[in-house]
């Protein structure tokens, strides 16, 4: 039976088991927008801005696992977009953005709503697509979910010419892919395995070192094992938060420009790095040349370019994360038997546990009366949530808070912009989620600044009844950037001062969503609680220290044992 | 370091942009540059000049075998390799001056390709050394224009 471009698309979505998607029509996919109600298994959510709908998408995938999927039209449709597939690429997350283009004999023309999307996303997917050829739409389809999903995760684009999605042909889903020049590179090399387990059982003073890898590879519960079992200390980035649970001993805290002491001084002082998908970007290492100097570096990634990329590596391992810690478990095993077991860490742990006892994570507590201290936010969110929760967070003094002072147990549970810093990420992110997991208590803790770069999808969460809450830690100020221009730029604040900004409770409510105002610190519990309990979406605007700080800090360029500390 | 990079990619629009796009996105650099097909349908070959330490010219080579379009990189300069590029090469060529040249040209074995009333186009085939060797005794003569195919490269058959 012959189907035309639009039916065979969203045939192929089924088929990749899709179950919603996150767009904004226009003239260039109003083939594929007519065939929608068709597909009632296919949900669609139509959002505000399609920025939004790519946040969602991504934040979709972040939450499941799943590859997330957004529409949208041509022209200013597609490159509404490029800020979240960036977003999504920096961090390798899984979507498929479909975007519609010109009829074919138009493309080149500078026709109405014409942008060469291709080109613009080339540096910015993993991958992406023309299609130009109706019977190529099936097999294109199935090739991006494969790209999207396999490997090192990421964005792939299909760009779909309006006469495209006209055409008809017989629909025939491919079962496999095959791609000559993309074969990702699962397995661990045993050998190497073999001598990781060896420098691990002889290491001192050993160190994991967990990045989002381990999340989008599902690797967290035998990095815990492994961790558990042979006492092996363990950080993790902004992205890799939640693959090991923030409550266990062993849990040093994040590590890095805003990372904890302990972390970032167990790093400088190990005998061993095990990084494990991690890519050591520069907001971890600050000073490259005094990065884990004392170390031998063990680097798992699936990624060859993410290897020597930045940091000498001793024993590279090009592998997916799961497979490697699968084998290391086994390998270790056998190691710790062989040589009547591993050097015991205890001395290592003492010291470990000195630095944490010594200089926790704190802050200085609100004066009687004072305004009320952005971090007593996250940890009273954490307090009632109990953790139980997805925390989504914004860019910026929220998203640090947000990293520093709740303990993430399970992978998925924090979703948040750590490449590419995207301001405005977190609420439609956590409209995804929550999408997927409507049941769930979704929080998105966002500053007064981030929040309204996406604001206007607090229609979409009211419309589609996603309770998502978002905690606004209302500084007045682009509060990140203030605290770079206080301690670098001479308290030079320019235009970091948002003097004008709505009314938080007064936009919720003019949406349709519940706002919340908390000034005093004693209301702050009861009004959080109230928000949660509330049964659609909401503000919790809460008025904080304007002149409150992110700490420890690291200055950027420094070594990060360099901490400016409360 | 100069590299010869063999990079066997799929002959599809936009895959030229790919890869220049890679090495420009990532400020890597590119000295010569050739494309053309190969005998096997869809599949083209492209010879890459640039210059780099081992991280950089490491991370090129990854970075080129993480495109989904490339299918083979190979890195010539680790092996035993032939290299030969191809110049035209426009001349000025007055009468008094034209039996020097031909000389020249007869000595560097190439071959004049057309000839005007007081220039002469000459085609010159091999490696970088020779190619400027000769633009090096042409210059006194006066070049008009260049064009240069860029490195075509391959390894050798007896390793």
């Amino acid at each position: 039976m012959e189907l035309t471009g639009a039916q065979i698309l969203l045939e192929s979505l089924g088929r990749e088991g899709v179950d919603v998607i996150f767009g904004f029509p226009g003239g260039a996919v109003i083939d594929i927008y007519h065939q929608i109600p068709n597909y009632p298994n296919l949900k669609h959510v139509l959002v505000r801005h399609e920025q939004g709908a790519i946040h969602m998408a991504d934040g979709y995938a972040r939450a499941t696992g799943k590859v997330g999927v957004c529409l949208v039209t041509s022209g200013p449709g597609a490159t509404n977009t490029v800020t979240g597939i960036a977003t999504a690429y920096m961090d390798s997350i899984p979507v498929v953005i479909i975007t519609g283009q010109v009829p074919t004999p138009l493309i080149g023309n500078d026709a109405f709503q014409e942008v060469d999307i291709v080109g613009i996303t080339r540096p910015c997917t993993k991958h992406n697509y023309l299609v130009k050829d109706i019977t190529k739409l099936a097999k294109t389809i199935k090739e991006a979910f494969f790209l999207a999903q396999s490997g090192r995760p990421g964005p792939v684009l299909v760009d779909l010419p309006k006469d495209v999605q006209q055409q008809r042909c017989v629909f025939n889903y491919p079962k496999k892919v095959a791609l000559r020049g993309y074969n990702p590179h699962y397995d661990p090399n045993v050998k190497q395995v073999r001598k990781v387990a060896e420098l691990l059982c002889k290491a001192k003073h050993p160190v994991i070192y967990a990045g989002g890898g381990v999340i989008s590879s599902s690797a967290s519960k035998d990095l815990t094992k492994l961790a558990q079992t042979y006492n092996i200390p363990v950080t993790a980035t902004l992205m890799g938060l939640g693959c090991f649970p923030g409550d266990d001993p062993l849990w040093l805290g994040m590590l890095g420009m805003h990372g904890t002491f302990a972390a970032n001084h167990s790093i400088s002082n190990a005998d061993l790095i095990l990084a494990v998908g991690a890519r050591f970007d520069d907001r971890v290492t600050g000073k490259l040349s005094e990065f884990a100097s004392k170390a031998t570096m063990v680097h798992i990634d699936i990624d060859p370019t993410s290897i020597q990329k930045n940091v000498r590596v001793d024993v590279p391992i090009v592998a997916d994360c799961r497979l490697f810690m699968e084998a290391l478990n086994r390998e270790m095993a056998d190691v710790a038997q062989q040589k009547d077991a591993c050097v015991p860490k205890d001395k290592w742990l003492a010291q470990i546990t000195e630095w944490k006892t010594k200089h926790p994570l704190k802050y200085k507590p609100a004066a009687k009366g004072g305004p009320i201290k952005p971090q007593s936010v996250v940890e009273a969110i954490y307090k009632i949530t109990k953790g139980d929760c997805i925390i989504s967070t914004e860019v910026g003094q929220n998203q640090m808070w947000a990293a520093q002072f709740f303990n993430y147990k399970k992978p998925r549970t924090l979703l948040t912009s750590g490449g590419l810093g995207t301001m405005g990420f977190g609420f439609p992110a956590a409209i995804g989620a929550q999408a997927a997991f409507p049941e769930k208590l979704v929080i998105d803790v966002a500053g007064d600044g981030s929040i309204q770069m996406c604001i206007q999808e607090l229609a979409t969460a009211v419309c589609y009844n996603l309770p998502v809450k978002i905690v606004i830690l209302n500084n007045g100020y682009l509060g990140m950037v203030r605290q770079w221009q206080e301690l670098f730029y001479d308290k030079n604040y320019c235009s970091t001062c948002l003097d004008v900004a709505p009314d938080f409770v007064k936009l919720a409510e003019a949406y349709g969503a519940a706002g919340f105002r908390v000034t005093e610190a004693k209301d702050l519990d009861a009004t959080l609680k109230k928000a949660f309990a509330t049964p659609k979406a909401c503000i919790v605007e809460v008025v904080v220290d304007p002149e409150e700080n992110v700490y420890p800090m690291v200055p950027a360029g420094k070594s990060i044992t360099e901490m400016i500390l409360v | 370091m100069r590299h010869i990079l063999s990079v066997l990619v799929e002959n599809e629009p936009g895959v030229l942009s790919r890869v220049s796009g890679l090495f420009s996105g990532r400020g890597f650099n590119i000295e010569t540059l050739n494309v053309a097909p190969t005998l096997e349908d869809g599949v083209s070959i492209m010879t890459i000049t640039t210059i780099g330490d081992e991280q950089i010219i490491e991370q090129i080579i990854k970075q080129l075998r993480k495109l989904v379009t490339v299918i083979k990189v190979v890195d010539l300069t680790e092996v035993k390799n032939v290299e030969r590029e191809m110049m035209l090469l426009k001349v000025a060529a007055e009468e008094g001056k034209r039996a020097e040249i031909l000389r020249i040209v007869d000595v560097f074995r190439c071959k004049v390709v057309d000839v005007g009333f007081d220039e002469l186009t000459i085609e010159v085939t091999g490696t970088q050394d020779k190619l400027t060797a000769l633009i090096n005794l042409m210059q006194r003569f006066g070049i008009k224009e260049t064009a240069r195919t860029g490195a075509v490269a391959m390894r050798r058959s007896m390793q």
